[in-house]
């Protein structure tokens, strides 16, 4: 039936029924076309990161341009990638689909949260190109009070686009709640569903605290209020709070939908139930509500109460015992299984590998006296390299591979997706693990220059950032060639028990012609 | 690879350490290399358990049954707990180190720095003044008492293991006592524009013998306190503050640093610190002592160099 004919992409034709689109697949497609878009500029900015510090002095450009391409790949990647990254697009498409829905809740908020973004995001990238803006993508006072580059526009996106991340939230958790098919009760929903409503809650109760502080940077450069001048009576410290306090669980708003997907890959390839379901989306909303009272390990050196540092310490270590958890219920799950060596399993096995060195290294920035030695330094940008992009970015391409047979039809060339996953975990891996030594050995971070016996390590960094660049490459083409000439896909190449592949590839405008009625949990493989 | 020597001792190139500027870095030393360990065994379980699983379980049909296990209370139990032990010993061990780090010995040698975009200056009690290297002694408790002119720096010694950011309108300090002669990089570590990268300082821990040599060098200048002294005539702080305990308009800065229990209109009490007096001269009206009358000592935020507070706060604890 429908998958021979309408599907929710050829349902309506032409460029304007996409722009005025309420179907929350489209919208997800949407969001990937811009998320994707931004993630090349992103990673062209990394590249010249990494090519400037080929050498300790002048390779590229001078300091200035250096400390500007270092701000865009900050903040673009963390606001325009990573955040949005999983919850819009694979969120987007999902969610409905998981939990046997038509739509989300507000099918018309899901499309302004998409232009509210799309205004956001061209403000950002508007301000990167042709204002400039040097203060990294912490905006950190009072030097972002008193650089003379585009602070107030930048801020101003920022702004925009967590506003566009709380309707998103919102939209979310209405949707879990009130959406579901009979029979789905929260506890038969997909870890992955458990991984973004969890990242939900997060995006609507931490993302303001963002929006309130970049507007008292705002009202501090236009008005002169004096909030964290100290010149004007104010606290620059305060402003770190405020930061960290949106910013720690916006770690948790990269990690927890990945960590859903996660369970859906390592399931589905194992085809297996997993190990401790009630642990897993348990212990998301146990990180969650957690990762508010962390905050403070981001400032051990700040000038913070040293009571109040281990304090922070001690609940930093309380985060680590559910992400442990998580990570042996997956490896659990591998067990007695049947396994499959698919991209999308390869990915998953990524994540697993990288998110444990990720995970120690963390536990090793928590520990506050060997924090001191190492805040700040290339050991930091190492260790959230690992989180963020061996965690997230590795769950993301997984997810991609897995859910572009239902996305498009077509199924893709296994091959190139292997190559390409090989050259990016590898090359990964030679661009982020030296920067552990250079951190141990004291190279700071945010270093134009850099003494001459850092040397041979950046450069094994920088060639490791071109294995990587080839990866993505190679990954662009497998997709191009998989929507081209892609071979048709079946309603369910994997094997796989959730609802979205219960229906035809692509999905009809209206997801399931016939409402499903849910008897079982998301996982039964017998 | 010859600079990367130069930067580390051999004891800790295994761990691509600094070289030990201070015992409180070897100690810091053994936690890493403990948690390294802790760290390497956790990764080979679990990446090494993955690896044997995903190669043991191999999809051999496409009909393979599998085992259908959906808990197991004791395996779960375990993997949360042994983790929370190990996270709780390497916690209590890193703020036994951080307690070290922070507790400065009352005999310090004191040091004033001053960072801006992008140098250090450093002033020490004598009143010598140089920018960008500074000499300590060796074997001596030195506190380095900090703060920017600008925007927040941090003041970073990889040799010592310490770090501290150092933040405009405070105070912020950082401790150690050097155990072997030689020079010493100092890195700023929070990013502060422009030249960041080349905000860099050079400390050379010399005899106890050098040092005071060092400090006599072309020394015709006042000291610290001798400076701060002619500022409190200078600056007419002499008309409403005695030395010698007598009450006049405001409080006698007699026996004043150091005072506990120092209790402020509405009952509030403190320590003089630096910190405190630091306030008390640039924004006099922030808190009033008890008994005395608010607003009349003039706001001296913007009129003093941050040189100038500090004279002064040494003026006063040499007021014995």
């Amino acid at each position: 039936m429908a998958a021979h004919g309408s599907n929710y992409i050829n349902a309506e034709k032409g460029l304007a029924s996409w722009f005025t689109t309420l179907d929350h697949k489209r919208i997800g497609l949407m969001y990937m076309i811009s998320v994707l878009t931004f993630f090349l500029c992103g990673g062209i900015a990394a590249l010249l990161i990494r090519g400037e510090l080929w050498t300790p002095g002048n390779t590229l450009f001078d300091a200035t341009v250096y400390n500007q391409v270092m701000t865009y790949h900050g903040a673009i990647m963390v606001f325009m990638v990573i955040i949005p990254g999983i919850p819009a697009i694979l969120g987007n498409f999902l969610l409905p689909l998981h939990i046997g829905a038509k739509d989300v809740a507000f099918p018309r908020l899901n499309l302004a949260s998409w232009y509210v973004f799309m205004t956001g995001a061209f403000l950002a990238i508007s301000t990167l190109f042709t204002n400039k803006i040097d203060t990294g993508w912490t905006f950190y006072t009072p030097y972002s009070l008193k650089t003379s580059t585009a602070v107030v526009s930048m801020v101003f996106a920022a702004f925009i686009m967590g506003m566009s991340s709380i309707l998103t939230g919102l939209n979310f958790i209405a949707t879990v709640h009130k959406m579901r098919a009979p029979g789905m009760t929260m506890l038969r929903m997909p870890l992955f569903v458990w991984g973004i409503y969890s990242t939900a809650i997060l995006q609507v109760l931490a993302t303001p605290v963002l929006g309130i502080t970049l507007l008292l940077i705002a009202a501090e450069r236009l008005l002169g209020v004096g909030i964290f001048d100290p010149a004007l009576g104010g606290d620059p410290v305060l402003f770190q709070h405020f930061f960290w306090f949106y910013s720690h669980p916006a770690v948790y708003i990269m990690i927890l939908p990945a960590m859903g997907i996660i369970s859906e890959l390592i399931t589905a390839f194992s085809r297996k139930t997993i190990f401790g379901y009630t642990a897993i989306a348990f212990s998301s909303l146990g990180i969650a509500a957690v990762s508010f009272f962390v905050w403070g390990h981001h400032m051990f050196v700040s000038g913070q109460s040293e009571v109040a540092g281990i304090i922070f310490s001690f609940l930093t270590m309380l985060v680590g015992v559910p992400t442990a958890i998580k990570m042996f219920n997956w490896l659990a799950t591998l067990y007695k299984g049947s396994i499959q060596f698919r991209s999308p399993m390869l990915y998953a096995f990524g994540f697993l590998f990288l998110f444990v060195i990720g995970g120690v290294t963390g536990i090793m920035l928590a520990v506050i006296g060997l924090d001191v030695h190492f805040h700040d330094t290339y050991f930091v940008i190492a260790h959230f390299h690992y989180v963020m992009v061996g965690g997230t970015l590795m769950a993301l391409m997984g997810g991609f591979y897995y859910w572009l047979p239902k996305m498009f039809g077509k199924m893709y060339n296994e091959f190139w997706a292997r190559l390409s996953f090989v050259f990016i975990f590898v090359g990964f891996n030679v661009t982020f693990f030296p920067q552990f030594i250079l951190g141990s050995m004291g190279m700071p971070r945010r270093y134009y220059g850099y003494l001459p016996a850092y040397q041979s390590l950046n450069q094994i960094s920088t060639v490791g950032s071109w294995l990587i660049a080839i990866g993505f490459l190679i990954s662009l083409y497998t997709i191009i060639q998989c929507l081209m000439s892609g071979a048709p896909a079946p309603a369910n190449p994997w094997g796989a028990k959730t609802l979205e592949w219960t229906i035809p590839s692509p999905p009809p405008h209206d997801n399931f012609d016939v409402e499903p009625i849910v008897t079982a949990g998301p996982y039964e493989y017998r | 690879m010859n600079g990367l020597a130069a930067l580390m001792s051999p004891a800790q190139a295994s761990m691509a350490l600094p070289s030990q500027g201070t015992l409180l870095a070897a100690e810091f030393d053994n936690l890493y290399a403990f948690i390294l360990w802790a760290s390497v065994i956790s990764c080979a379980i679990t990446i090494g358990g993955m690896i044997y699983f995903a190669l043991k379980y191999k999809r051999r049909t496409n009909t393979d049954k599998t085992a259908y296990i959906t808990h197991n209370t004791f395996l779960e139990f375990l993997w949360s707990f042994i983790p929370l032990v190990i996270f709780m010993v390497v916690f209590g061990w890193g703020w036994m180190i951080y307690n070290k780090m922070r507790t400065f010995p009352d005999n310090s040698l004191e040091v004033h720095v001053y960072g801006h975009q992008w140098a250090w200056d450093f002033t020490y009690k004598s009143g010598k003044k140089v920018a960008n290297e500074f000499v300590v002694p060796v074997g001596t408790p030195v506190k380095l008492i900090m703060t920017s002119q600008d925007v927040i720096h941090s003041f970073y010694i990889p040799s010592m293991r310490i770090k501290q950011d150092v933040v405009p309108g405070r105070y912020s300090a950082l401790g150690f006592t050097a155990e072997k002669t030689g020079d010493y990089h100092v890195f700023c570590t929070q990013y502060c524009g422009l030249n960041h990268s080349s905000m860099l300082a050079v400390m050379k821990v010399v005899s106890k013998e050098d040092y005071e040599k060092w400090l006599q060098e072309n020394d015709e200048g006042l000291t610290l306190a001798q400076r701060g002294e002619k500022l409190y005539s200078g600056k007419s702080c002499v008309a409403c503050h005695s030395l010698d305990g007598t009450r006049k308009v405001g409080p006698s800065w007699k026996g004043l640093y150091g005072q506990k229990d120092h209790e402020m209109e509405g009952g509030l009490k403190l320590t003089v610190d630096d910190d405190y007096l630091r306030e008390s001269i640039l924004l006099s009206n922030a808190k009033i002592v008890k008994s005395y009358p608010a607003g009349v000592m003039p706001v001296f935020q913007g009129q003093l160099s941050e040189e100038e507070v500090n004279a002064l706060i040494e003026f006063i604890k040499s007021l014995k």
